[in-house]
């Protein structure tokens, strides 16, 4: 059957089973929308801004394992793109991104809306075509889906010139693709995993040091098995969380710049490392020589090796698919006779326990303020920590980490690679219309909610009752608390004046918004909030102006060298 | 330590601008770099020469193995290879100076490949040190214009990369 390439974009999706596309139409797109018109398998959703279309595609994809889709025409439609998709290759998020180009023979020449996609997008995809000819449409797009999808996983850009949208071929799209240039390996190296077995048993002080890649490959029940087997600690990275439970005894809770003191002690000390598809970043690890100064052996699980030996030497490599890996190191724990070191198990949690009894998580509560954190508290316990919750960047984004226990993966959807402000709420979006039952929960501030809330439009349009608990503190927070820390408090520019009536706002959009000033109120406002089901609450929580965020480990400083709450 | 890594990627468009993107978005070193289709025209095979300490030159070999459109990825440097350059030279050659150049041409094994009334084109081919020889060896000021394409690496014996 002949098709255009409009047609065939969108019999594409059907056949990779897509079933919503957020996205914004324009000129070069025109043919494609007109033929998503003419079906109705896959959903559009219109959304404000072009970046939150990419946002909100990545939410989704974060919440589901499935790949994102997003559609953009050219030029500013491609550029205001840019931020969702580097945001997605930082997290290593499956998505396909398909743009608009001007016609095949105005390339190049300065046409109206023209920008080269492929070469402003080449560092942040994990790869990305121009389509030249509508023959090569198909094929190029469920490349773009394998790609996304397979390996390290990754955003894709697909750039469909408006004429090979309106030029018709044959369409078959391939039931499997292979790429010569392009294996990706799953099972880990057999040798090496009974190396990292044994490394584990003999272990005196061991450590397991879960990332990102814990969720993206579903890891979740193998990594606690594991756990579990051997009666080691465990900590999370930010874009971890919820790949082990937060409420298991042997989490230690988050690492790095602002983890717990315990996960991020016995991260110095311990002797044996086993990170899974971690990748030791400056947030996580701080300054590398610091962290080197102790000897000890590291195991790295990774699908990428190229993160493998970048920042930390390594000395036993496994490159694989976690999953595969996690389960194949079972097996061999399994097979071996020997068990941990129980009398150097037994110290090792005698000496987390001694640090974990600092309570670094410790906040001064008021009746008089109301404390970040305590909203925090607060969410987790009306949510019975069951909510999917997304954030913006800055101090509410710590908060959010720390306090709300994550015990399943994907529930904790977060900019952490990229840390791009305005996330939250597009996030929010693809994560509820995933999840229509499942309750959502934007935690964001005054100063990232503005990046994008134009979305409240089109949360609006789509009946997306997801709930923002904006942590209001009138600051640019995480800067503020740099100034105050590094800059001898001088505050400049990161104070918010001017700053909108959220509540009339979030009813000028046709929602519900409620003030919240005073610590007794919280609780009560947040069940009014989620006792609306099928209505977007704006909750405007006036907090402390001047709380920090504790512990934190300073940049370019080692993780003992941690600075904790003043009462600690 | 200098490297020399060798390549074969996909002959598409814009996959030299991934690889040298990659190595200007990284801060990675490129001395030279040289790439043409191999005899199968949907192959380019390329010859990068960098700089970088174990560390470094182990990331640039993971990263470059990481772009879809790169095939395989050899560092020559960790083996037997060899290595050539093709240097074009183009000399003042007037009175003494044209039996000279044409005497310190032969003993570096060269050509001269284009004649004029007071100038010679020397065609002159090997490792890029010699090619470094040859310019100390000749008087400076003659030297109107010169053109390097940068080396070519191939692994000696055994040591092939192919698809």
């Amino acid at each position: 059957m002949q098709l255009t390439g409009a047609e065939i974009t969108i019999k594409c999706l059907q056949e990779e089973g897509v079933e919503y596309v957020f996205g914004y139409p324009g000129g070069a797109v025109l043919f494609i929308y007109d033929a998503l018109f003419q079906q109705d398998k896959v959903k559009h959703v219109l959304v404000r801004h072009e970046q939150a279309a990419v946002h909100a595609a990545d939410g989704y994809s974060r919440s589901t394992d499935k790949v994102g889709v997003a559609l953009v025409t050219s030029g500013p439609g491609l550029t205001n793109a840019v931020t969702g998709i580097a945001t997605a290759y930082m997290d290593s998020i499956p998505m396909v991104v398909i743009s608009g180009q001007v016609p095949t023979s105005y390339i190049g020449e300065d046409a109206f809306q023209e920008v080269d996609a492929v070469g402003i997008t080449r560092p942040c995809v994990k790869h990305n075509f121009l389509v030249k000819d509508v023959k090569d449409l198909a094929i190029t797009l469920k490349k773009a889906f394998y790609l996304a999808k397979s390996g390290r996983p990754g955003p894709v850009l697909v750039d469909i010139p408006k004429d090979v949208s309106n030029q018709k071929t044959e369409f078959n799209y391939p039931e499997t693709v292979s790429i010569r240039s392009y294996s990706p390996v799953t099972q880990g190296d057999a040798e090496h995993i009974k190396q990292a077995a044994q490394l584990l048993l003999n272990a005196k002080r061991p450590m397991v040091y879960a990332g990102g890649g814990v969720i993206l490959s579903d890891a979740a029940q193998p990594l606690y098995d594991l756990v579990k087997l051997l009666g080691f600690p465990v900590t999370n990275t930010l874009m971890g969380l919820g790949g082990h439970p937060a409420t298991d005894k042997q989490n230690l809770g988050m690492l790095g710049m602002h983890g717990t003191y315990e996960a991020n002690l016995a991260m110095q000390d311990c002797d044996v490392l086993l990170a899974v598809g971690a990748r030791f970043d400056d947030r996580v690890i701080g300054n590398v020589g610091h962290f080197n100064s102790v000897p000890r052996k590291i195991i790295h699980i990774d699908i990428d090796p190229a993160s493998i030996s970048k920042r930390v030497k390594v000395d036993v490599p496994i490159v694989g698919d976690v999953k595969h890996v996690l389960v194949d190191l079972l097996k061999v724990l399994h097979a071996i006779k020997q068990k941990p070191d129980a009398v150097a198990l037994q110290a090792w949690w005698k000496q987390i326990d001694t640090w974990r009894s600092r309570k670094s998580l410790t906040y001064k509560n008021s009746d008089e303020v109301i404390k970040p954190q305590f909203v925090i508290e607060k969410l987790y316990e009306i949510t019975r920590g069951e909510a999917f919750v997304t954030s913006d960047v800055g101090q509410h984004q710590m908060w959010a980490a720390q306090y709300y226990k994550f015990d399943k993966p994907r529930q904790w959807i977060n900019s952490g690679g990229l840390g791009t402000m305005g996330f939250g709420l597009p996030a929010a979006m693809g994560v509820q219309l995933a999840h229509p039952n499942a309750t959502v929960a934007c935690v964001t501030g005054e100063g990232s909610i503005q990046m994008n809330i134009q979305e409240l439009s089109t949360c609006k349009q789509y009946n997306i009752p997801v709930k923002i608990i904006a942590l209001n503190n009138r600051y640019l927070g995480m800067v503020r608390q740099w100034q105050e820390f590094f800059h001898g408090n001088r505050y400049s520019h990161s104070y918010m004046d001017a700053l909108p009536d959220f509540v009339k706002l979030a009813q000028a959009y046709g929602h519900v918004g409620i003030l919240v000033e005073k610590p007794s109120d919280v609780e009560g406002a947040l069940k009014e909030a989620f006792a609306r089901k099928d209505e977007l609450v704006f909750l405007d929580f006036r907090t402390d102006s001047t709380e920090n965020v504790y512990p934190m480990v300073p940049g370019g400083k080692g993780l003992s060298e941690v600075i904790l709450a003043e009462d600690l | 330590m200098r490297h020399i890594i060798s390549l074969l990627m996909e002959n598409e468009t814009g996959a030299l601008s991934r690889v040298a993107g990659l190595f200007s978005a990284r801060g990675y070193n490129i001395e030279s770099l040289t790439v043409a289709p191999t005899e199968d025209t949907t192959m380019s095979r390329m010859t990068i020469v960098t700089h970088g300490s174990d560390e470094v030159i182990e990331q640039i070999n993971k990263q470059l193995n990481k772009l879809v459109d790169v095939i395989a990825v050899m560092d020559l440097s960790d083996g037997e290879h060899i290595e050539r350059e093709l240097m074009l030279l183009k000399v003042r050659a007037e009175g003494d100076a044209r039996e000279e150049f044409k005497r310190i041409t032969d003993i570096f094994r060269g050509r001269i490949i284009d004649v004029s009334g007071t100038s010679y084109t020397i065609e002159l081919t090997g490792s890029g040190s010699k090619l470094d020889n040859f310019l100390k060896a000749i008087d400076h000021d003659l030297i109107i214009e010169t053109v390097r394409t940068g080396a070519s690496g191939i692994g000696c014996g055994e040591r092939i990369l192919k698809l």
